[in-house]
């Protein structure tokens, strides 16, 4: 019962949460509409017994990708008013398609749940007392290794992508130029002088 | 109780909550960029339903994966964001096809 009403609670404030992020007008809303939606959808998660990705989508999405969200729309100085001036326009034959899309699911879902659904054959069976984040830990290290490694690697291309694509040289700042002061030695910047009495020197 | 259906029916909304962001949006960048999270967002709780109700954890490492995939590409596409605003001072997805050539 009190497992229905968590689940019935979550699931309207993603929606309601899903809703207001694309039609805030405000996209920092918006952002903070999306971390609503996030924080809600990993409480449906923890619902059905899934924590790891429930933390991992807290983790990650709120504490990284929303941020990043944030940052990109502070930082910017755009005009926001004048990006919304072709919503309405948009809205209404966006809201039939979006109307159709949902009840072709809906009717597609409700004919399946008349038959069952079961898996011939298991991959990896939820085993009973083990923990959800130590039965993922196995698989994924086992397994799904090569997966892993594979997920690790966008990761690393993303991170290179996002520094090299974002990377400008800038023509007014003076920026401290490490390898350059390492490699200056005394002597090319110093000279021993001796000069005659009474005589200056040349610099 | 809770079925498998529930959640079903919630992914359903949230993936079309998703697209008609897409839809209504189609000047701001951002906000697309977040209507593709949502979406995103959506097939995860497709997979965690599916993996909890069917008794098999590889749903919940797939959904792993899709979230690592999002990251990335949220990271790149506001990467793209940011140096086309530099060039441009705008973000309206309007003038995007001056990026060609």
């Amino acid at each position: 019962m009190i497992q229905l009403l968590a689940f019935y609670l979550f699931a309207i404030i993603v929606c309601v949460s899903g809703a207001c992020t694309i039609l805030s007008r405000n996209p920092v809303h918006s952002v903070l509409w999306l971390i609503l939606a996030f924080f809600n959808a990993a409480g449906l998660m923890v619902l059905v017994g899934a924590e790891f990705i429930a933390m991992l989508l807290v983790i990650v999405y709120v504490g990284a990708v929303a941020v990043l969200f944030l940052f990109v729309v502070m930082m910017l100085d755009i005009d926001f008013t004048e990006l919304r001036a072709g919503v309405m326009k948009y809205a209404a034959v966006g809201a039939l398609l979006a109307l159709a899309l949902v009840a072709e699911i809906i009717v597609a879902v409700g004919a399946w749940s008349a038959g069952t659904l079961a898996l011939g054959r298991r991959v990896a069976p939820v085993q009973d007392g083990v923990p959800n984040i130590e039965a993922i830990g196995q698989l994924l290290y086992t397994r799904y290794l090569f997966v892993f490694e594979g997920a690790g690697l966008v990761l690393l291309v993303a991170m290179i992508g996002a520094i090299v694509l974002t990377y400008r040289k800038r023509s007014d700042v003076r920026p401290q130029n490490i390898a350059r002061q390492n490699a200056r030695r005394a002597k090319d910047a110093t000279r021993n002088m001796n000069p005659a009495v009474g005589q200056g020197m040349d610099l | 109780m809770i079925t498998l259906t529930h959640y079903l029916v919630v992914s359903a909304i949230l993936f079309t909550m998703g697209v008609l962001g897409i839809f209504m949006n189609r000047k701001n960048l951002i906000v697309i960029l977040m209507a593709i999270e949502l979406i995103l967002l959506s097939v995860n709780l497709n997979f965690v339903a599916f993996s909890s109700f069917l008794h098999d954890l590889v749903g919940q490492v797939f959904a792993m994966f899709v979230l690592t995939v999002a990251a990335g590409e949220a990271a790149i596409g506001l990467a793209i964001l940011v140096i086309y605003f530099r060039g441009r001072g705008t973000i309206s997805v309007d003038d995007v096809n001056r990026m060609k050539g």
